[in-house]
């Protein structure tokens, strides 16, 4: 992956870019309000952008999705940005785990470390907002949320404590 | 009519008047403060219609569009970003500052003033204007271009440079001795120094403390703290702008975002109002008689500006198009300047400068973005909104 580089533009936000494999420069200004702007500068004048976009949340929202990003994780990046202290992780529940087998209710999840199981993800299915009698498979991926320590016990737990 | 329906009436012909000449700017796609001052021009002492019931108030909106402006100008910059602009262009901003300044002030003493008023048109010729030019690199499409940040910081660099200037040049024009020049001077340096290392430690901290989720609180929050500070910082002569300025500058945050939908309509209406004052304070009839001097100092300022903005791009390794294109961006004169003639207004000695300021604003604000627009190359942009 080319590596991306971020320059400040005071007064208007960031601006990141990067060139392409076929010498283009390609580039998003991120703007304070919101709005991003997406550009392209051909390797003829490379400080000139030849094409200009601009794009509203949504129209970035639908641009990554269809460039094969996933929305779902900006989104929780997002939240996680919003709210401070507050962390998601994905947790994948390795096969030698003490819980195989279990429901949420019995790794007491919650009441030990004080994080959410806010979806289990099995395969590539995913089922959103679990209940204590939800059975924890191996190979299953815990989607939770809570506070960093939290998080890192819950990690010890799954793996037998 | 009674005063007060005059008052109504006159007011809302003026500001009506406006609204047609923005309407008029955008589908030029022009800046509307040219039309703004020859509206002024058009309105006031000698002009076409003289209104005299509402100029008491248009003189108080006047200010506040000053006020409003530096303030405006303050958010939009973070504390890190003034810190880096003043690091990293630090060369290229003192180029474009003696490039720029010392036309405007070799042409006043040409011109036989004193060395208060031709300090003054100095700081005419050398501001560009942060409003034009950031609306000009937007319509164009040229935030992506990678000689925009050079813009861009030295763009910061004169407007920190501003808010030393302006009580600078106040102190100078009003009397006061020498020590009490340079204490004011290192007043204003330190306090905003201040400011800005608070908030590069502190963070969003007073943001945070001044910005509500009620837009009705910010807006009065921040609306009654800029005038208050705005009024000490004029009751100890570092300006009232330099103090908009500094409490713009303390402000930070995610809150600050949603405070430009929340301000920018307000200072959109008492800009135009402190454009349509200063024409309204600028006779008319001496225009023609600066006119010669203001195109010739045009044509040099524009030629340093391109010079000093070719350098400053070429030193962060930006190819010769986006060179001249840093340059020609640069060449927008603007409210900056207007601001700086407005305070010289009453200065001994300073009765020329006005009319020479406004034709100068009015030529450098029409000719610098039509330069720009000149460089663009062929493409293939879709609009951008």
């Amino acid at each position: 992956m080319p590596r991306i580089e971020e320059t400040s533009l005071p007064g208007v936000g960031l601006r990141f870019d990067f060139t392409a494999e076929d010498g283009n420069r390609i580039g998003v200004v991120h703007h304070r309000a919101g709005r991003k702007e997406l550009f392209v500068c051909t390797a003829e004048d490379p400080d000139a952008a030849v094409v200009s976009l601009s794009l509203s949340d949504d129209d970035s929202h639908a641009l990554s999705e269809a460039l094969g990003g996933s929305t779902v994780i900006a989104n929780l990046n997002d939240l996680q940005q919003r709210i401070e202290g507050l962390a998601i992780d994905w947790l994948s529940v390795d096969t030698g785990t003490p819980y195989a087998g279990k429901t949420i209710g019995d790794a007491r999840i919650r009441t030990r470390t004080g994080v959410s199981v806010v979806a289990v993800i099995r395969g590539d299915q995913p089922h959103p907002a679990p209940g204590p009698d939800f059975l924890i498979e191996a190979s299953d991926t815990l989607v939770v949320v809570g506070t960093p320590e939290g998080i890192r016990s819950v990690n010890e737990i799954l793996t037998g404590g | 009519m009674d005063h007060g329906a005059l008052l109504l009436v006159e007011l809302g012909a003026v500001v009506l008047g406006l609204g047609i000449l923005a309407r008029l700017a955008s589908r030029l796609a022009i800046s509307p403060i040219p039309l703004y001052l020859l509206a002024g021009l058009a309105i006031g002492e000698g002009g076409l219609v003289p209104v005299v019931t509402s100029e008491d108030f248009i003189e108080v909106g006047a200010e506040l569009g000053v006020i409003f402006l530096l303030l405006m100008l303050g958010l939009e910059y973070s504390a890190g970003e003034l810190v880096a602009g003043v690091r990293e262009v630090a060369p290229a901003g003192l180029v474009d500052l003696v490039l720029n300044f010392t036309p405007g002030l070799v042409t006043g003493l040409i011109l036989g003033w004193r060395i208060v008023p031709a300090l003054f048109l100095g700081g005419v010729t050398y501001i560009s204007s942060t409003g034009v030019i950031a609306k000009l690199l937007k319509d164009l499409g040229w935030m992506g271009n990678r000689e925009t940040p050079v813009v861009l910081s030295i763009l910061v660099f004169e407007d920190l440079a501003m808010a030393i200037l302006l009580p600078t040049l106040a102190v100078l024009a009003f009397g006061g001795s020498t020590s009490g020049a340079i204490l004011t001077i290192g007043l204003a340096i330190g306090v905003m120094a201040a400011a800005i290392a608070f908030v590069y430690r502190r963070g969003d901290w007073f943001g945070d403390l001044v910005f509500h989720r009620s837009d009705e609180v910010s807006l009065l929050t921040v609306f009654g703290l800029t005038l208050v500070v705005a009024g000490l910082a004029e009751g100890v002569n570092i300006s009232a702008a330099v103090g908009a300025f500094l409490v713009g500058i303390a402000l930070s945050g995610e809150a600050v975002a949603r405070a430009d939908s929340l301000l920018s309509p307000l200072r959109d209406l008492f800009a135009a109002v402190f454009f349509v004052f200063f024409g309204l304070s600028t006779d008319p009839r001496e225009i023609p008689g600066v006119l010669l001097v203001a195109v010739l100092l045009g044509v040099v300022t524009a030629a340093t500006k391109v010079v000093g903005g070719r350098w400053a791009a070429s030193r962060r390794g930006i190819g010769r198009a986006g060179q001249q294109r840093a340059g020609l961006t640069l060449v927008a004169r603007g409210e900056f300047s207007i601001i700086i003639a407005g305070l010289a207004v009453g200065v001994p000695g300073a009765e020329d400068l006005p009319a020479l300021a406004a034709a100068y604003v009015l030529l450098m604000a029409v000719t610098g973005p039509l330069a720009a627009k000149l460089a663009d190359p062929g493409r293939s942009r879709a609009a951008v909104g």
